[in-house]
């Protein structure tokens, strides 16, 4: 701690801090640019000037740039210096030149970090009579806008798109004042993290191109907090609706998961909310029927008995729950396929049994050594991936810290620490994005993988079994020994249970944090919900034991392969199915009731982390309902009645009630409002249906109103719907809500852990290894992830279909030419396929994507043939 | 008690005074060109529709009657997909006039726009949409913007220069 | 005496105070407009003068609403107390010879009774209506009806001096050679105060202070219950007009024109002296309503009755 006097006035500050970071957490209004809470210092665009003085008896200071003067303690500086604030707003005319008259068309407009800035300096009129420079903009994908004409040269894009994402392909061109920002020609933007430059991106250069279809104010969307749905991590993101369809996603601050930024898949993935195959309406045998009548008929099925529930692991806990205490205990099956299941157990039961400790993603950021086993993570869980591209900086920041560089002045730690990287291993089947900062990589099958973890293991702790010779594995072991805080990170997507044991044994040998990463967003949720087996209820309706199946927001056919799905279907009488999307075992229902989307109900998640978090409806549901009130039968009305019930039932599961705060959560009496206080149209946006406005709806599941009326102070983490606070319109207002900037949120950050283990003792795992080759003509066939394709909701999203990879196979050098038609005979399926040659695959190693229809469903890695079609 | 008197003396000889009432109807009142009556969208001269849907009249409302959703056609110019106010709710405070960056939005001299059924005050875009340029003649939005649309490229607007050559060195 | 043809004299009356009664809210429409440069009612018929008849109409149309809060009964039957005190009023109004319903020895006394009875009106209908600013209302119109009916009662006892008699018909005969208004100016003036206060006419109209009291007792009134009320308050001008017309200005008394036409101009001027009053002064606060008739009007009164009985025994000894 240090004292400052700003302005007269001593305040305690942070020490290691800089002025502009300490100055808003604060408090106060000081105007920037170019410095980001998670990007550091470079002191570029001469914003945040304030005036610094000797001593008391120094009239005249000079003036300094906060955000790269450290907060020594006895610092006197002035915010309000007359000067000072001349000279700021000297700047910020500068700035504004060639900034185009474009605010009523651009979409960043109500939400700009430039117009705030403006307003905050006090810059009102244009003196400026000459040219403005133009550029010409490029296509960007389907996710990024172009619009060069606003930039304001503050480099954000390229310093979080090159230096913190990893990004190649967007860079700072030409020179003077014509430097242009963009690619070196029109393009998909590369990176999976390029939708953050839309809010890294202070003014409206980068827009969100899926909001600009159908572009609303971020004023006049109606939000509530919410978790992603599209992978495992459990980002926490504000999604928001206007006039009855979502509208965007933006990233909402959870200081231990996603801090500040998302993935694409993340951000551009809602769409699916909104799509076509929305299933809108109750169908019995394909002719709509009324709500009522379905639920009847539900009722009915129950009656009749011998009902099995069939859960999901990408609907909530609570719907899960409400499914198993409908069928009973014994008739409720998790609907993840045996092998996957497995894989869970196994993962859960590493993690309760300990002694490794799961890490939050901020703290994974803090590891100093990295092994990545099996785990394709830029693929399967995105977000992890960008902070294991922090983690290997931390080399850097010790090289930094000898020198005495703050690590906050971002360009003295990147010049200091050079190509410095932590070390980084990645061992998986094919080549992947963190390869190029790695230190060393490894490829092979899955059992080859395994034998190597196993390896590593058994170099770091002799007595963890050994299970071969690989020379790589003694250079690994030593860099992990040598870690202040190692991390594995694996994962369930090679199919592999040999894998993560090997993860867990080098975990436990090293004494390292340990990350498994499960395939969808509430896999641990569903498998703490206790339950069978997909393929054990395939069994059990096989001996006609089953006379209804309730199918819950699970297509069984990206589940197990299609002829055991058609089979069991065929084997169940009465197939009752509910989801939110028309999926083919939707299409295949006696009933189909229509499911609300994470925007449409409310419920909690359990991460890959073990971290429940509550989602909220974004806006009142038009007909369709959570699950867990359909399956509910009128047993709860009320989302914490829900979550009463469910620690006697699942003891484990028991405080995932503290999520959030309950419905009856008040702040000064009132409620949280969803909307902003300057929300428009109320009375008009449905006066074309009827002049008299609708009544308010109210949500029994939470304290957020569906109105802009609320409370006037900042709600606690979980229940934040927006960020915005008075003078900050742009996500810059989440400094506003941290305890201090970059910190936690006030009052904590939002969710509970619900797998802490404090146990010591270390357990290894003894290796089991298939035999491979294979023998005769067979392939082995393995899982490769793709971002965008093997998440089943975001391939309802039309701007992620775009980016949808063609179904192929994936076969080494030497057998087949590029772009070939193959034949590949799978799991009893066959499928016409091109081939694309991955030079890493090994000899008789096929690979084909994972999740990407037709080829959804196939257990991977499998083994199958391939042949040439003539 | 003498003031109480005089006031009703004095109300008394208003008896005689000129009657100020502007018997309506028949006798139409002068309203001025910037009386806030019946609110319409404007043109600019070349026929475009001036609104760019950028939804500032609708969050300047005080009573929230303005609801619109922007669109973009295929060369970039946003308009209004639909643009809807309730007059039933409307107080004809202007602004929308005020809050209007494009001068599309304007607020014009005539009242006379009662109905008897409620329903009837919502206005739809083809309801408020005229074929002129209203108080403003002279002013289109796109020809100061930055942004490129149909006819207009980077550039070509107002005090721009040409666009930078990305590629060129040259100081 | 009473009338030749009684019953030709209470239709008559009964039919005349009626149609005064109804047209007077167009009147006093149109008059307080010509006070304030306006046109008043001018849409309905000739004139705007059906604009009664429309508000008729509309009021025969609305909800005859009574309260679930409010004392049934007594609700129903409040606005009727103040039609049937009034009208039974008109009595004793002796509008020429002859035209009278009944000559009373007693009709000054009668008739202070009957507005005596009027504040159970007030009294019964605010009480009724189980409403705060209703029960204010009533509060105060029954401390301002029995503040100011003492000095009323006192301020035409001069008269009752002069005229030796409190028939009516006697006092008129009593004026042949001069009105009262003349020997006895301090209790014309004092009747005129009370009167307007017994009416709660403005600016005495503090029982129903819209601006207060959002209507007062008859908050809660509406239909043709609150046109009772409304139509009672026009009868109480219309008879405060009357019987100021028969104490002080002489009655039917006047030279060319037959007797009725006389009662009839001077009753119209008192009663467009009280619209004139209306459009001119603001209302008193309350406790100053209450000062002036205790403190100032009640001992001007009582000096006027000295006076005026000093002045009778000394004239007649």
């Amino acid at each position: 701690m240090a004292t400052v006097y700003i302005d007269g006035k001593p305040y305690a500050v942070d020490a290691h801090q800089n002025l502009l970071d300490q100055c808003l957490s604060l408090g106060f209004n000081l105007p920037y640019f170019c410095w980001h809470p998670a990007l550091g210092s470079v002191g570029a665009c001469r914003q945040c000037a304030v005036k610094q003085f000797k001593d008391e008896h120094d009239t005249r200071g000079k003036i300094v740039m906060a955000c790269i003067t450290q907060a020594s303690d006895g610092a006197r500086i002035s915010i309000d210096d007359p000067e000072a604030v001349k000279f700021r707003a000297g700047v910020i005319e500068g700035l504004m030149l060639n900034h185009p008259h474009d605010c009523p068309v651009c979409d960043e407009g109500g939400e700009c970090h430039l117009q705030d800035m403006t307003v905050m300096t006090g810059h009102d009129y244009r003196r400026y009579r000459f040219e403005k420079r133009t550029f010409r903009n490029q296509d960007l994908g389907p996710f990024v806008n172009h619009e060069m004409n606003r930039c304001i040269q503050c480099y954000r894009c390229v310093r979080f798109y090159r230096n913190y994402a990893g990004g190649r392909d967007l860079n700072a061109l030409s020179i003077h004042q014509t430097v242009y920002f963009g690619r070196n020609q029109d393009g998909v933007l590369e990176n999976e993290f390029s939708g953050n430059l839309v809010e890294v991106c202070p003014t409206g250069v980068f827009t969100d191109k899926t909001l600009k279809r159908h572009y609303t104010r971020k004023w006049d969307l109606m939000y509530a907090p919410s978790i992603c749905v599209h992978c495992a991590t459990g980002c926490n993101v504000s999604a928001g609706e206007r006039y009855g369809t979502l509208r965007r996603i933006v990233n909402r601050f959870h200081h231990e998961v996603n801090g500040y930024f998302l993935c694409d898949r993340g951000r551009y993935g809602y769409e699916f909310v909104n799509s076509d195959k929305r299933v809108r309406e109750a169908r019995l045998n394909g002719n709509a029927i009324t709500a009522e009548a379905a639920r009847e008929h539900l009722r009915e099925a129950v009656e009749r008995g011998r009902a099995i529930g069939i859960g999901s692991p990408r609907a909530s806990l609570e719907s899960n729950f409400a499914l198993r205490t409908l069928a009973g205990p014994g008739h409720f099956f998790s609907g993840i396929a045996d092998r996957d299941q497995r894989l869970v157990a196994l993962i859960l039961d590493i993690l309760r049994r300990g002694p490794c400790r799961v890490p939050t993603l901020h703290e994974i950021e803090l590891c100093d050594a990295v092994v990545v086993l099996g785990e394709d993570v830029t693929n399967t869980a995105p977000r992890i991936a960008l902070s294991v591209r922090q983690a290997v900086r931390q080399r850097s920041f010790e090289m930094a810290e000898k020198l005495k560089i703050p690590l906050w002045l971002d360009d003295g730690v990147r010049d200091a620490g050079q190509d410095q990287r932590s070390p980084l291993f990645v061992a998986t089947i094919a080549s992947t994005h963190l390869d190029e900062i790695a230190s060393g990589v490894f490829r092979g099958v899955p059992d080859e993988i395994a034998r190597f973890g196993f390896a590593v293991a058994h170099a770091i702790d002799s007595a963890a079994p050994s299970s071969g010779d690989f020379p790589a594995a003694r250079g690994i072991a030593d860099a992990l020994k040598g870690a202040k805080r190692p991390l594995v990170v694996s994962g369930a997507s090679c199919g592999s249970e040999a894998v993560i044991q090997a993860a867990a044994n080098i975990a436990q040998a090293c004494g390292a944090a340990l990350y498994f990463i499960v395939p969808e967003c509430n896999t641990l949720g569903c498998a703490m919900v206790a339950g069978g087996s997909l393929d054990a209820a395939f069994r059990l309706a096989a001996e006609g034991n089953v006379d209804t199946a309730i199918v819950l927001e699970n297509d069984l056919y990206r589940r197990a392969p299609a002829p055991d799905v058609d089979a069991f279907i065929g084997n169940v009488p009465h197939l009752i199915v509910l989801d939110s999307l028309l999926t083919r075992t939707a299409e295949r229902a006696e009933l189909l009731v229509p499911a609300g989307t994470f925007a449409e109900s409310a419920g909690t998640f359990v991460s890959g982390e073990g971290r429940a978090q509550r989602f909220f409806e974004v806006f009142p549901p038009d007909g369709v309902r959570e699950s867990w009130r359909t399956l509910g039968m009128g047993r709860w009305s009320t989302l914490d009645e829900v979550l009463a019930d469910l620690p006697a039932e699942l003891p484990g599961l028991a405080r995932a009630r503290d999520a959030a705060p309950s419905a009856k959560f008040r702040i000064a009496g009132a409620k949280i409002a969803r909307e902003a206080h300057r929300s428009s149209g109320r009375t008009a946006m449905l006066a074309n249906i009827n002049v008299s406005e609708p009544k308010t709806p109210v949500d029994p599941d939470s304290p957020l109103s569906f109105s802009m009326e609320g409370a006037e102070k900042k709600p606690p983490g979980a229940l934040i719907p927006f960020f915005w606070s008075a003078g900050w319109n742009s996500i810059q207002a989440t400094n506003t809500y941290q305890r201090e900037v970059g910190g936690p949120l006030n009052g904590g950050d939002p969710g509970v852990r619900l797998i802490e283990s404090s146990a010591k003792e270390k357990s290894y795992f003894a290796g089991v290894f298939e035999e491979f080759p294979a023998e005769g003509g067979e392939w082995l066939i393995v899982p490769i992830h793709h971002i965008f394709g093997s998440d089943e909701l975001s391939l309802s999203a039309q701007a992620v279909a775009e980016l949808v990879p063609a179904p192929y196979v994936a076969v080494g050098r030497e057998s087949f030419a590029q772009n070939t038609m193959v034949r590949v005979e799978i799991a009893g399926q066959m499928f016409l396929l091109p081939v694309r040659i991955r030079s890493e695959l090994g000899a008789r190693v096929a690979a084909l994507p994972a999740g990407i229809p037709p080829l959804a469903g196939l257990p991977l890695p499998q083994r199958g043939t391939i042949e040439e079609v003539k | 008690m003498f003031s109480i008197l005089s006031t009703i003396w004095r109300v008394f000889l208003h008896m005689f005074s000129r009657r100020v009432t502007v018997q309506y109807p028949e006798q139409k009142p002068y309203l001025a060109p910037r009386y806030r009556g019946r609110i319409i969208l404007s043109r600019d001269a070349e026929g475009g529709e001036r609104c760019v849907a950028c939804y500032l009249c609708a969050v300047a409302c005080p009573v929230d009657c303005i609801a619109l959703q922007a669109a973009e056609d295929a060369a970039g110019r946003r308009y209004p997909e639909f643009f809807r106010i309730n007059f039933s709710r409307c107080i004809f405070c202007g602004y929308c006039e005020d809050a209007c960056p494009t001068y599309a939005i304007q607020l014009t001299p005539d009242f006379e726009m009662g109905e008897f059924h409620r329903q009837n005050l919502v206005y739809e875009k083809q309801d408020l949409l005229i074929d002129g340029e209203g108080k403003y003649p002279g002013y289109n939005f796109w020809k100061v913007a930055g942004v490129a649309i149909g006819g207009k490229a980077k550039g070509e607007a107002a005090r721009e220069a040409p666009p930078t050559d990305v590629n060129s060195l040259m100081p | 005496m009473t009338s030749p043809f009684p019953f030709a004299s209470i239709f008559g009356i009964l039919f005349a105070a009626l149609i005064i009664a109804g047209g007077l809210p167009w009147v006093e429409r149109r008059v307080l407009a010509l006070f304030q440069d306006r046109y008043g009612p001018n849409r309905v018929g000739p004139f705007g003068v059906l604009q009664t008849l429309a508000d008729a109409i509309k009021m025969f149309a609305k909800e005859d609403w009574v309260p679930p809060f409010a004392d049934r009964a007594v609700f129903v039957i409040a606005p009727a107390v103040l039609m049937v005190t009034v009208l039974l009023s008109f009595a004793i109004i002796p509008a020429a010879p002859g035209i009278i319903v009944d000559d009373l020895n007693i009709g000054v006394l009668f008739f202070l009774g009957m507005s005596s009875l009027g504040v159970y009106s007030i009294v019964l209908a605010g009480w009724s209506s189980d409403n705060k600013y209703a029960l204010l209302g009533a509060m105060r119109g029954a401390a301002q009806m029995l503040s100011y009916e003492v000095f009323m009662g006192l301020s035409i006892m001069g008269t009752v001096l002069l005229a030796g008699s409190f028939d009516l018909v006697k006092i008129v005969e009593a004026q042949r050679g001069l009105w009262f208004v003349v020997p006895q100016f301090a209790g014309f003036m004092l009747f005129l105060i009370a009167g307007l206060a017994e009416t709660r006419r403005i600016p005495f109209d503090l029982p129903e202070a819209e601006s207060e009291l959002i209507a007062g007792y008859h908050a809660e009134y509406s239909g043709m219950k609150f046109g009772l009320f409304f139509v009672g308050e026009y009868l109480g001008i219309t008879l405060i007009s009357s019987i100021i017309t028969t104490l002080f200005l002489g009655g039917w008394l006047g030279p060319w024109l037959p007797p009725v036409v006389w009662f009839l101009i001077k009753t119209s001027a008192s009663i467009a002296f009280f619209i004139l009053l209306r459009a001119a002064l603001p209302r008193p606060r309350f406790d100053q309503l209450m000062a002036l008739g205790w403190k100032l009007m009640l001992p001007l009164a009582l000096i006027n009755l000295l006076a005026t009985g000093a002045a009778v025994l000394a004239w007649s000894f």
